[in-house]
């Protein structure tokens, strides 16, 4: 091999073609350096494996690091009724009963101990008076139940798993994209075998030998227009899963965030935390309403205010006063949000109005929102602690993802794992703030200490790479430097493809807009096999996107495929022609399939029966 | 409203480079790094920047915005004149991969050289406790979104290559100070923070504090304190009888140092 590399990384800094291919063999590769991939890696490490993290940004760079209301886990320590069967009632409510039961289970009881662990390695939370972790309000939950810092709190828990990943040496491959996932046998054949990627700095090819791989790479927002999300969330592992055979379930289900900012442009879609309801503030119309009274639906109406008065009350009092309606889950609360602007009662830039001010004084809001008041403050020229805000939905999250087993978070695919967002099944229809930090814990630790296990067991039989298919993968990665003339610009296509989801896949939907949307998602498709990017392969960020585009026109055919399909309204799923929710679907899951082994095959889809929760569980919703 | 942006943009390799002069289409309350993206999107679709959140939380997109260490996604082009060319330049400490984009695999490396949190015991219910006010310290330092804007404002690195073997650099020493004043850390760090960290190397000249997006007091909060625990250390009498007698593994405060 070439001694012309990267001190650290060990990437090789020339990029001629002659010189094959850069190889690793590992047990376990894990493709996503956000809190699943890492706490993934960690186990896997800790479990004996030997571990590679491949990430598409920098280490301590992804999308975990925005998170910032908290990690959910009934750890009791402000209110001490709170255990793990509230919680996990509370996560089957809020998902309205699509979640995998075993999942939410899971999550709810091993919760605490992850955010424990957190603790132990470093992470400095904020705290109550006697000392503890303390915990702060949230949408859905029944009780104060967020571990947090400030508004920052996915900023601590990268950091913690970074310096946790560093302390134990585990080797990282940064800024480094895989594009497929190998199987023995060819693309139809059994398990995994390994997995192959660029480095984007130079542009050359890598390929990992590895029996398991975990894939935790997050979501899909990109392809919206108004998204919490960064560039990396293109779905990548959502395509890579299905191009290897997996199969996706709950895409239909698209959290929209109800408070994103909405101006000025720049900032538009990003994230306005949920803490600062949880901490007082109310949501205004124009014309100064608290207008999520006239949005409690019948579903949550045994547990929410319906007077200011009484709302008002529960700031103070929490045993005697129900939650204040702006804490119902988020698609409830987005929904509102929706139909106010469009009843013309929104704020000048096309949002409705969040107040804190009102109730909270200045040294408060700047001490539990820090990054709130500074974002406002740098970017909208808005003080917080003196006027409210401007916000409106924004694509933040998928609650759709690989289909696994609740306990391995093994996919249908052997050795192919999948933790964190880009899982499917655990938050059901709708997920509630918090619950994401902490199920990127939970189950990022148990994929990562199974793909482990699983490698070890197959350590006298491992998978071979076949070398036919990373010349296929290289060849595919190369075809936007092939094109001549004509070639379609890849910013373009995304362009038009976020235009596409967000006017004809957004908050509410209709048949005949998502059957446009096929066609629309059908054509784009047809463009996108003539991608073309100028340049070299060194740090190309159009090639990159070239690349990432093929995942987001799979993703968002299933979106767009299993949200026609399903007719009710539930969770992030709201259709206008049938506007209610309905039992039969409610017992239901969309399967999605990718009939071949390319973006350009067809999805197809099929109706799957829910797994039937226990008695003993189901006596918790009596 | 809107109106056409001149921007020069330095576009090249590790080999050498040169600025380019664009004109991009920007529109009211955008910020920098709106226009490179037009830029890419519209001109040159090979233009290499870093970026991920947008939002001053991730600390990829450093670079220097007429010659000032910025995050591009915190600086408002109602900051300039419509008339004035806004002038893009890698982080200049880095050695540039190509483009905006930096190696900046030096801060990467020095973190390794940190060892890690090493806590005392849990309480017999499993939990620890912290006081708000014994945690805050830490808090304040755990703020670092890693953008090394501070790193690149160093004058002991900017300017002299040879010191990046023995210098960690402000970002560091805030790690070493958080560390240091965790309440229930039992590694002790302060020789190695001076010794191998080349704490003693920093002249407290503060270009690091006034440089950092997240306000983060590093010279007064972090730097100068630490620089006067190591001296504590220095000076503990105990500490000094154990090492001549070479006995010492643990100083006054039950510590083990690392």
């Amino acid at each position: 091999m070439s001694d012309d590399r990267h001190p650290m990384t060990g990437n090789r800094t020339d990029s001629g073609q002659d010189t094959g291919f850069e190889r690793h063999e590992y047990d376990v590769v894990v493709i996503g350096a956000g809190g699943a991939g890492l706490r993934a890696a960690i186990a896997a490490h800790d479990a004996g494996a030997r571990v590679a993290v491949v990430c598409k940004s920098l280490l301590g760079k992804a999308h975990t690091v925005m998170a910032e209301g908290g990690i959910a886990a009934s750890m009791g320590n402000v209110y001490p009724d709170d255990n793990w069967q509230v919680h996990f009632r509370d996560t089957m409510r809020g998902g309205k009963m699509l979640n995998n039961w075993r999942m939410a289970q899971l999550h709810a009881q091993e919760a605490p101990e992850r955010v424990l662990e957190l603790e132990e390695w470093g992470a400095l939370f904020d705290r109550t008076k006697d000392g503890l972790i303390s915990q702060r309000d949230f949408g859905g939950h029944r009780y104060a139940r967020l571990a947090h810092v400030g508004d920052r709190t996915g900023l601590e828990m990268i950091r913690t798993l970074q310096q946790r990943v560093v302390a134990l040496d585990i080797d990282v491959f940064m800024e480094c994209t895989v594009t497929d996932i190998f199987k023995d046998g060819g693309a139809r054949g059994g398990r995994v075998s390994g997995a192959f990627g660029y480095w984007r700095e130079t542009g050359r090819f890598i390929v990992f030998e590895a029996p398991a791989v975990v894939l935790a790479t997050g979501g899909i927002g990109k392809s919206y227009q108004v998204t919490s999300n960064s560039w990396e969330y293109t779905g990548d592992g959502h395509a890579l899963a299905m191009k290897t055979g997996a199969s996706l379930i709950n895409m239909e289900f698209v959290q929209f965030h109800p408070t994103g900012m909405v101006w000025p442009p720049s900032v538009k879609g990003i994230l306005v935390t949920e803490s600062v309801r949880g901490d007082g503030g109310a949501l205004k119309n124009s014309e100064g309403e608290r207008f999520m009274f006239d949005y409690i639906p019948e579903y949550f109406k045994n547990e929410t205010a319906d007077s200011i008065e009484e709302a008002e009350g529960w700031y103070t009092d929490k045993k005697n006063n129900r939650r204040p309606p702006e804490l119902l889950p988020r698609d409830e609360v987005a929904r509102a949000i929706n139909s106010e602007i469009k009843a013309g009662r929104g704020s000048p830039h096309g949002g409705v109005f969040l107040d804190i001010a009102s109730r909270r004084d200045a040294e408060f809001i700047r001490r539990r929102l820090p990054s709130m008041y500074h974002q406002f403050k740098e970017l909208a020229d808005v003080d917080i602690t003196a006027e409210p805000m401007e916000v409106g939905p924004t694509c933040h999250y998928v609650m759709g993802g690989v289909e696994v087993d609740p306990d391995t978070e093994e996919s249908i695919v052997t050795g192919l794992y999948a933790a964190g967002e880009v899982a499917g099944g655990m938050h059901g229809s709708n997920r509630l703030g918090g619950n994401s930090l902490s199920d990127l814990l939970v189950f990022g630790r148990r994929a990562g200490h199974n793909a482990a296990y699983y490698a070890h067991r197959s350590r006298d039989k491992r998978p071979r790479v076949d070398e036919d298919d990373v010349r296929a993968a290289s060849q595919a990665a190369l075809a936007p430097f092939e094109i001549e003339g004509g070639g379609e610009n890849p910013y373009t296509i995304q362009k038009d493809l976020q235009d596409v989801m967000q006017r004809l896949v957004g908050i509410i939907r209709k048949a005949e807009e998502l059957e446009e949307s096929l066609v629309e998602i059908q054509k784009l498709k047809e463009r996108a096999k003539k991608l073309q990017v100028e340049g070299h392969r060194q740090y190309n960020p159009g090639w990159h996107l070239a690349i990432d585009l093929t995942n987001m026109l799979i993703v968002s055919e299933c979106i767009a495929k299993a949200a026609l399909e399903r007719k009710e309204s539930r969770g992030g799923h709201t259709r206008d022609d049938y506007p209610g929710p309905d039992d039969s679907w409610g017992q239901l899951n969309l399967v999605l399939t990718l009939a071949g082994g390319d973006f350009a095959s067809p999805v197809d889809l099929k109706h799957q029966p829910l797994p039937v929760m226990p008695d003993d569980l189901k006596e918790l919703f009596e | 409203m809107g109106y056409d942006l001149k921007l020069r943009v330095w576009r090249g390799d590790r080999t050498g480079g040169e600025l380019g002069d664009y004109t991009v289409e920007v529109e009211e309350g955008e910020v920098v790094l709106d226009a490179i993206h037009r830029l890419q999107a519209t001109q040159a679709g090979d233009l290499a920047v870093r970026w991920n959140c947008k939002a001053g939380k991730c600390g990829s997109c450093s670079a220097e915005v007429n010659g000032r260490p910025r995050l591009m996604c915190m600086t408002r082009l109602s900051d300039f004149e419509p008339s004035e060319t806004i002038t893009v330049t890698p982080v200049r400490t880095f050695p540039v991969i190509r483009d905006l984009v930096t190696d900046v695999s030096f801060n990467y490396e020095k973190a390794k050289q940190v060892p890690s949190v090493k806590l005392t015991p849990r309480d017999e219910d499993g939990k620890r406790r912290m006081m708000q006010a014994d945690v805050e310290r830490g808090q304040e330092f755990r703020k670092c979104i890693e953008c090394f804007l501070c790193q690149n404002v160093c004058h002991v690195v900017r300017d002299h290559e040879d010191n990046k073997e023995a210098f960690a650099g402000p970002r560091f020493f805030l790690r070493y100070a958080e560390l240091d004043m965790h309440p229930l850390d039992t590694n002790d760090r302060r020789q190695l923070a001076q010794d191998a960290a080349g704490l003693g190397m920093c002249n407290i000249t503060k270009c690091c504090t006034e440089v950092c997006p997240e306000g983060i007091h590093i010279t007064d909060n972090a730097i100068i304190p630490m620089k006067e625990r190591v001296v504590d250390r220095k000076y503990d009498p105990l500490v000094w009888l154990g090492n001549k007698i070479g006995l010492r593994t643990k100083d006054n405060e039950g510590r083990t140092e690392v």
